[in-house]
Order: C-alpha cells, then structure tokens, then sequence
C-alpha cells in the first residue's frame, strides 16, 4: 500500500467511526421532539449495553480449553463482592485486576 | 475569570478520580496497541495518528491489519460501521444529556468510546459541577491516556520488560462495577439481564468475532416488544428515578470521590 492508500485507508476509519457516534444526534437533533419511542430506547438500552459490553469482554475467554475461564470467575466474584460490600468504583477494580493478575501468572 | 477557572477545575478534579481505571487499562492497551504497530513494521507516528484521530480501541487493532493487506477503502468503511455500530445505542441514550452543553457536544460525541459513554452515563455529577465541562473533561483524559499509551508502545514497545499479563482485565473490571452500579439504581433489573443473556446466547451461536451485531439486534427488537410492560413497569424510570432518588445517589458519589483522594480522607 502506498502512503496515500494509507491515509485514504484511515480516513474512511475515522469517517466510519464517527457516523456511528454522530448519526444519532444527526437524526434526532436537539432543537426538535425526539420520538417517544426513541425516548424509551435511550432510557432502557444503557442497562443492556452494559450487560453486552461485560459478554463483550469476555468474549475470548474459553470455557472448554486452557484454564476454563475460572480465572475471570474468581475474580468476577471478588469484584462483586467488594463492591456490594464498600461500593468503592476503585477498590473493587483494582481488587479484582490484582487477583487477576496473581491467578493467571502464579496460579494458572 | 476567577470563578471560570474555578469552576474549570472543579469539573476536572471531579472527573479524574471516575477515569483512573481507565487510565491502567488504555495505557496497557494502547501500549499494547503501539507495540503491535511497531513490530507490524509501522513507525510511532502511525499508533499515535490513529489513537488521536479514530479513538476507538477494538477497530485500531483491525485498521492494522487492513493497512497490511490489499487497498480496499470501501471495505474499510464498512468494516468500521460493522465494529462500531454499538455506539449507535449509546448515542441514542446521550441525546439528552449532551443537551445545552454548548460547542464541547462536538468533541463530546467525537470522543465517545464505551468507557467514556459509560463513565459519562453513569457518573452522579454533583449539583454544583458543570456537567458539560464534566463530561467534557473524562473524554479528554481517556482520550490523553488512549493516545499516550499508544504513542509510548510506538516508539519503546520492543523495550518494555514487565510482567503485565492480566492487566487487560482492568477494563472487565471496570464494566462489571458500571453494570453492578447501573443494577444498584434500577428498581427494574428487565433490560440488565437482557442484555446479559442475549449477549451470551448471540456469543455462543456466532462466535466471538460475530455476535455483536445480532446481539445488538436481538437486544432491540426485545426492548421493543417489552415497551408496554416496561414503560407501565417503571424500568424505563430508572434513570428519572436516579435524578429524583439524591440520597442513594449521593452516597455513591461520596464514595468515589473519596477512594480518589487516595484515601487521605478515610
């Protein structure tokens, strides 16, 4: 590839990327009635996108070989409980990221 | 001018504790991405390029490889619409609260990557933080830190000797605790487990480089037929429920901003 395939190859990314983030606001533009329907969309989607974007992350894990995906289940599990328990956003993360991190590089 | 500066930093020093995770994980992704460029055969100026102009973590990755293979720039669009048609749905849910936040709703939307969306969606802003600058604020740190890590990665990539496996699962993390808080708000738990059950159906059926679109779609089309229970439910009023519902808000906010102070106030 050339330098200015490059460039056109990244600038239809870019292009790309920024249709799925302003397409909505270009549609439903701020000065008019957006559709209850939409509404009601953009009030009940955010639970269940969270909900896809924790199978999004796990995507890869495999249950069948390797380590079984016991790791991430621990530390799931840990992750919860901290934060059920102190509701601290950072605790329970790096909790988490550091059993992780021991599990998969010590124990696994 | 006193006051502006004030209020500028208030907003900042409100929204840097919400994106230390997010911190850890873009700089070990984004080096991680700018070493994959670099042995790819690309100098730094490509990572650090692409992480200013495209921020959107998963598609760089696939950009390398397109950049590898033969010139196809259709291709690439689509490619791109297909990977990133998630932020069509947080779009949709940021309507209303990128309203009135004045010309930074340009850069807001243009920096919307899922830990910013999530961070800018969930995050109890106190009454007396700007929420534009806010907002405004945790996208320009995630993207500082996406850029960074990737340019670091680009040009000390072969360096860096440092035992980091694992460290990638500070993002799982991050989104099991936004899920976890968006769970402890809802009185409705409908659309969470939802879209945790239909992800996991469409990720078992497709595989893992497919199901995010039938996932996306499943997920819409349920939501839709579920209107009427839902919106006479009171699921749909979780978020109004959150605005109107200060105490238990509160409390969150607190916590948070205390664990970011490094614990000095415990």
């Amino acid at each position: 590839m050339t330098l200015t395939q490059q460039i056109i190859t990244v600038a239809m990314v870019v292009l790309g990327t920024a249709v799925t983030r302003f397409l909505p606001f270009l549609i439903f533009p701020a000065g008019k009635q957006t559709p209850k329907y939409v509404q009601y969309l953009g009030k009940v989607l955010p639970a269940a996108v969270f909900g896809l974007l924790v199978i999004y992350c796990l995507k890869d894990v495999s249950i069948l070989t390797g380590s079984h995906g016991i790791p991430e289940l621990i530390a799931i599990l840990l992750v919860i409980m901290l934060h059920v328990w102190k509701r601290q956003m950072l605790l329970s993360i790096a909790g988490g990221t550091v059993c992780y991190m021991l599990l998969v590089q010590v124990v696994f | 001018m006193q006051t502006r500066s004030k209020m500028l930093k208030k907003a900042f020093t409100t929204a840097f504790p919400y994106t230390i995770p997010i911190f850890a994980g873009f700089w070990f992704l984004g080096i991680t991405y700018g070493i994959y460029m670099n042995v790819s055969g690309f100098s730094f100026w490509y990572p650090m390029l692409m992480s200013i102009t495209i921020f959107a973590g998963s598609i760089e990755f696939v950009t390398v490889n397109m950049l590898l293979g033969a010139f196809n720039p259709l291709q690439a669009f689509a490619m791109t619409l297909m990977i990133n048609a998630r932020h069509l749905f947080y779009g949709i849910s940021m309507l209303d609260k990128f309203r009135g936040v004045g010309r930074k709703k340009f850069y807001l939307i243009f920096g919307m990557c899922d830990e910013s969306f999530s961070i800018n969606y969930t995050a109890d802003i106190p009454e007396d933080v700007d929420r534009g600058w806010f907002m405004f604020f945790v996208t320009l740190l995630n993207h500082f830190y996406w850029f960074s890590g990737a340019t670091l990665g680009g040009i000390f990539g072969s360096l860096i000797h440092f035992n980091t496996e694992g460290l990638e699962f500070v993002m799982t993390a991050m989104f099991v605790v936004i899920f976890m808080e968006q769970w402890l708000k809802e009185k409705n738990h409908t659309s969470s487990l939802l879209g945790l059950a239909i992800s996991l159906l469409c990720l078992i059926a497709f595989g893992a480089d497919n199901f995010i679109i039938p996932a996306m779609l499943a997920i819409l089309v349920v939501l839709t037929m579920l209107r009427r229970p839902l919106e006479t439910g009171g699921a749909a009023s979780g978020n109004a429920e959150k605005d109107a519902d200060g105490g238990d808000a509160g409390q969150c906010r607190i916590d948070i901003s205390e664990s970011g102070r490094g614990g000095e106030a415990q």
